[in-house]
């Protein structure tokens, strides 16, 4: 049986007073694709930000690949990580975020070209190769050399994403990737990201509240409520009938 | 007739003073910004003592009198603690630059910390270091935020060094003030043709700030 690319041992997350995160235990598969659904403020997001180094847990541990992402070990302790350490460990991971956070003094092409050739040290010959087929792929091979304030929101989220790609990430992580952006443009988005999910070699973790895309993509789909994993299983086992009663009232509002 | 030959008289004598007022100029711009971004990263520093130390030196500057501080250096100093700045020029460089450095930390911290807290979390997710995200994403951004700033600092380190004719500097404001006392008559044309000669050498450093601005508009994600 495969290991674990990533595993949550109960893991807490307090912001002040206020306990986000109450304990997650999760099991993440190579090439697994999970979505993360529930109601505002039920910590999804909090999840993968501290998978990306975003956000410190309070307690329990993140292991990635077989390594402890937020604690190492010195002299026969465990202490916090460093940021050398949380550098090694999170160069698997790539995130595309809400608002997009692209480089806004950059062009389209040097967004994606900056990290390979700085983090990864990769000439810069091959660094733009690799870029521009990444923007082709998500079908912006024709604006490499405009800013991102001459694009609209949903090729912004297609460059963060050829921007992510271009890393070569084992695990991508999408937070609420088509929520900032006008309804006419979020399939596009979405189009993107089930090319990336077909080829289906990255472990993928999508929050989200598009509930029909979910279903489409998702070989697990979790829902957080109240800083818990509610409910998980198969999109056909969470989307059709649960005994879950926040979930199942939860979802009526996503239907019609 | 009259302000014609005073003209004449004067305007030689003054521009003997340009040279001492753009050489103060030039070497406070470089001092006061070179300050100004090492006081300002001092002041983000995580090491806390660093941080006040460098707190310390800001308020202290933008508290106190800037003439006060240029005698502090040029009179007070050598005497107190035998520390000889070299020579006035240095004296009032080193006042100027000090001065401004404390505002303009301020200004290069301020812009630092406005840069929108995405672009570091972006630049964490690509696995940038501490340094890279400072120096590829978030240091470019700053700076387009602090130009215009700087520019109006230019015009105002500009004027500041008319100070330095207090302590014996032979600058535009030195000479009009010889021009002055040796015949009072003249005072009024003297002191025009001052403001004159001050305002030309501001044209350019306002036209500056103009472009900087117009540049600084242009690719910044602020919070």
């Amino acid at each position: 049986m495969n290991e674990p690319m990533v595993k949550f041992k109960d893991v807490h997350k307090s912001f002040g007073d206020v306990e986000v995160l109450k304990g997650i235990n999760l099991d993440l598969m190579p090439a697994e694709k999970v979505a993360v659904i529930g109601p505002s403020g039920s910590g999804k997001t909090t999840i993968i930000r501290m998978l990306m180094t975003l956000e410190q847990p309070t307690s329990g541990s993140i292991i990635v690949d077989g390594e402890n992402l937020w604690q190492m070990e010195k002299s026969g302790r465990l202490v916090t990580a460093n940021e050398k350490h949380l550098r090694q460990v999170r160069g698997d991971i790539g995130m595309v975020f809400q608002h997009f956070n692209l480089f806004p003094h950059m062009t389209i092409l040097q967004n994606c070209m900056t990290a390979p050739i700085h983090v990864k040290q990769e000439n810069k010959a091959s660094a733009k190769a690799r870029a521009i087929e990444m923007l082709d792929k998500v079908g912006l091979g024709d604006k490499l050399d405009n800013y991102p304030s001459q694009i609209s929101g949903g090729q912004k989220q297609r460059v963060a994403m050829a921007r992510a790609l271009v890393m070569r990430p084992k695990i991508m992580l999408f937070d609420e990737v088509t929520s900032a952006l006008d309804p006419e443009l979020v399939e596009e988005v979405l189009e993107v990201i089930r090319d990336i999910a077909h080829e289906g070699r990255m472990t993928m973790v999508l929050v989200t509240h598009e509930m029909e895309f979910a279903r489409d993509i998702a070989d697990r789909v979790l829902f957080l409520d109240k800083g818990v994993i509610a409910e998980q299983g198969t999109p056909s086992e969470v989307f059709g009938h649960s005994e879950n009663e926040r979930l199942d009232s939860f979802l009526r509002r996503f239907r019609r | 007739m009259i302000t014609i030959n005073a003209l004449n008289d004067v305007f030689p004598i003054l521009i003997q003073g340009i040279k001492i007022t753009v050489s103060v100029l030039l070497a406070s711009i470089v001092l006061g910004y070179l300050t100004a971004f090492v006081a300002g990263f001092c002041r983000l520093s995580k090491n806390v003592i660093l941080r006040k130390i460098t707190g310390f030196y800001v308020e202290v500057f933008r508290g106190t009198s800037l003439i006060v501080q240029l005698f502090w250096l040029y009179y007070a100093f050598p005497i107190l603690f035998g520390i000889e700045v070299g020579s006035n020029f240095w004296a009032g460089v080193l006042a100027i630059s000090l001065n401004y450095g404390a505002y303009m930390s301020e200004i290069v911290r301020g812009s630092i910390l406005s840069v929108a807290k995405g672009q570091t979390e972006a630049a964490t997710a690509l696995n940038m270091s501490r340094f890279q995200r400072m120096r590829l994403v978030v240091f470019p951004q700053a700076v387009r935020m602090m130009l215009p700033e700087f520019g109006n600092y230019l015009i105002l380190m500009l004027k500041s060094t008319s100070l330095v004719s207090l302590i014996g500097m032979t600058d535009i404001l030195y000479y009009g003030d010889i021009l002055r006392s040796s015949n009072l008559s003249q005072a009024p044309m003297v002191y025009l043709l001052v403001l004159i000669f001050y305002f030309i050498l501001a044209l350019p450093l306002i036209w500056l700030t103009r472009k900087l601005e117009g540049f600084s508009k242009k690719g910044v994600a602020s919070q």
